[in-house]
């Protein structure tokens, strides 16, 4: 379920021409669309037609490619490059403020649901056993992914969002001891990694979401050398 | 009115799957202090039956009734240990529970996983998360303890002391059990009531009475219900082991 992530990124190219075209703005264009691309996918999956991964397959990739054809049939100008791989100097001071509040939102929305998000993760009937109903759930997660998506869009650029998703995770899972734990060190790892990556790629002049990737990267292989080597002592 | 003092009572479900009848006409009670084993073969609908009556699927034709304010506690078969998530037994069992210290002591103490409460999750071998599971189930007091093939992953050492777990905290705590099992040999000294399924309710009643019905017979064949009808005639004892010599004195 790691590329869910990766599938909501890749819808909210279409999302980012809709927006354009209708004069609705991108970040509406994004909420919506990637809401309904989440919608469209549990909806999918609950029917169990298809496997998971299958169905991730086809709509992450039908999803990024009509947004493609949206975007340059309608000769809509925009740097698609941008959104690709992420380019800081497009965002401006009102993006910013949609980034403060699409922060507070995940935050809010992880920290009140956290326990059932957990139990979910573990076990779907275990959820079901505890009257939780793993669809609300998910829809939830949805919803974090998507307001994610939206903030991170201009910034990392929607094919690497999902290393966001995955690598300081990842890194942080070496260090942790409790899901707590490895939420915050990974928070902690993502923000250092942005920044990092952000100077790297004005001191080098290379697009700002490759880079933040990078660093990120290296910090996951440095934190398996770490563990290698603690395990040895 | 005996629907009302039953813990769960359904009458009449059944479960239709892509034209395929699942779950036929199922009447079943649930009441204080029961303990009933479900058998049957493979895609019998054991643990269909077990999400209808818990409430997780709801089947396309019955009733289901449960009593107010039921506290279920339920054991899954297995659960995916998730490597990418680090958590310590004590933070899973008692994740998005209300319990107190002296609780969750006891529990600990109860299921004997003192030594695994600090431990991964993900270095328990299968017996240890058999019982974690088991400890996590029961920390509310449940009323109602719902297992489905708990002792599946283990070997046949494992099987004997995790039902003999089960029989103890049948007999020590006010609570109804409901279980699927293959391990039919093995649960016959505790259950009160076996449940013959496949698709409907072949047959119903004590061990022994069950192993008798020509249903359970063509179905488990005739070495099963010997089995069976020997383990029911020491019904005074509760260990397996005290039944054999038994027998190999006789």
């Amino acid at each position: 379920m790691s590329y869910y992530g990766e599938s909501i990124a890749h819808s909210s190219l279409l999302g980012v021409g809709l927006g354009i075209l209708l004069g609705t703005g991108i970040n509406f264009g994004i909420i919506v669309v990637c809401l309904l691309f989440g919608i469209l996918f549990l909806w999918l999956q609950q029917s169990k037609i298809l496997s998971t991964d299958t169905l991730l397959g086809v709509l992450a990739h039908l999803a990024l490619s009509i947004g493609i054809i949206v975007i340059s049939l309608n000769r809509i100008k925009i740097d698609i490059h941008a959104f690709l791989f992420g380019d800081i100097l497009t965002v401006s001071s009102n993006d910013l403020w949609m980034m403060y509040l699409g922060v507070i939102l995940v935050i809010f929305l992880v920290s009140f649901n956290w326990s059932s998000l957990l139990l979910v993760t573990i076990d779907e009937d275990l959820a079901r056993a505890e009257g939780i109903n793993p669809i609300y759930i998910n829809l939830l997660l949805t919803t974090i992914l998507t307001i994610v998506v939206a903030v991170s869009l201009q910034i990392i650029g929607l094919l690497l969002i999902t290393a966001m998703l995955i690598i300081p995770a990842a890194t942080s899972r070496r260090l942790a001891n409790s899901p707590e734990q490895m939420a915050l060190i990974a928070t902690l790892i993502g923000i250092f990694s942005v920044i990092l990556g952000i100077f790297l790629s004005v001191e080098i002049d290379a697009p700002s979401g490759p880079s933040i990737v990078v660093v990120s990267a290296t910090l996951f292989f440095l934190s398996y050398l770490f563990n290698f080597l603690i395990k040895k002592d | 009115m005996k629907t009302i003092n039953a813990l769960i009572s359904a009458s009449n479900v059944s479960v239709i799957k892509h034209h395929k009848s699942i779950l036929k006409n199922i009447d079943i009670q649930i009441n204080k202090n029961d303990f009933i084993t479900i058998i049957g073969p493979n895609g019998a609908g054991k643990t269909m039956l077990l999400k209808c009556l818990m409430g997780f699927y709801k089947p396309n034709f019955g009733k289901i009734q449960k009593k107010d304010k039921l506290k279920i506690g339920y054991m899954p078969q297995s659960i995916n240990v998730i490597n990418t998530m680090p958590m310590t037994v004590k933070n899973f069992i008692t994740v998005r529970k209300k319990y107190d210290d002296i609780s969750f002591k006891q529990v600990v103490s109860e299921i004997d996983i003192r030594q695994l409460v600090d431990k991964q999750l993900s270095v328990l071998s299968g017996g240890e998360m058999q019982r974690v599971l088991l400890a996590r189930s029961l920390l509310n007091n449940p009323d109602l303890l719902v297992l489905d093939e708990p002792a599946q992953n283990l070997d046949i050492s494992g099987q004997l002391s995790f039902y003999k777990l089960i029989q103890e905290i049948y007999s020590k705590r006010d609570i109804s059990i409901l279980m699927v099992s293959h391990d039919l040999h093995l649960v016959m000294v505790s259950t009160k009531k076996v449940l013959c399924l496949s698709n409907h309710i072949c047959c119903s009643g004590k061990p022994q009475q069950v192993a008798q019905d020509p249903e359970f017979i063509s179905m488990f064949g005739k070495d099963m219900a010997n089995m069976m009808a020997v383990y029911q005639h020491t019904n005074h004892t509760s260990q397996i082991d005290n039944h054999l010599i038994d027998g190999e004195i006789k």
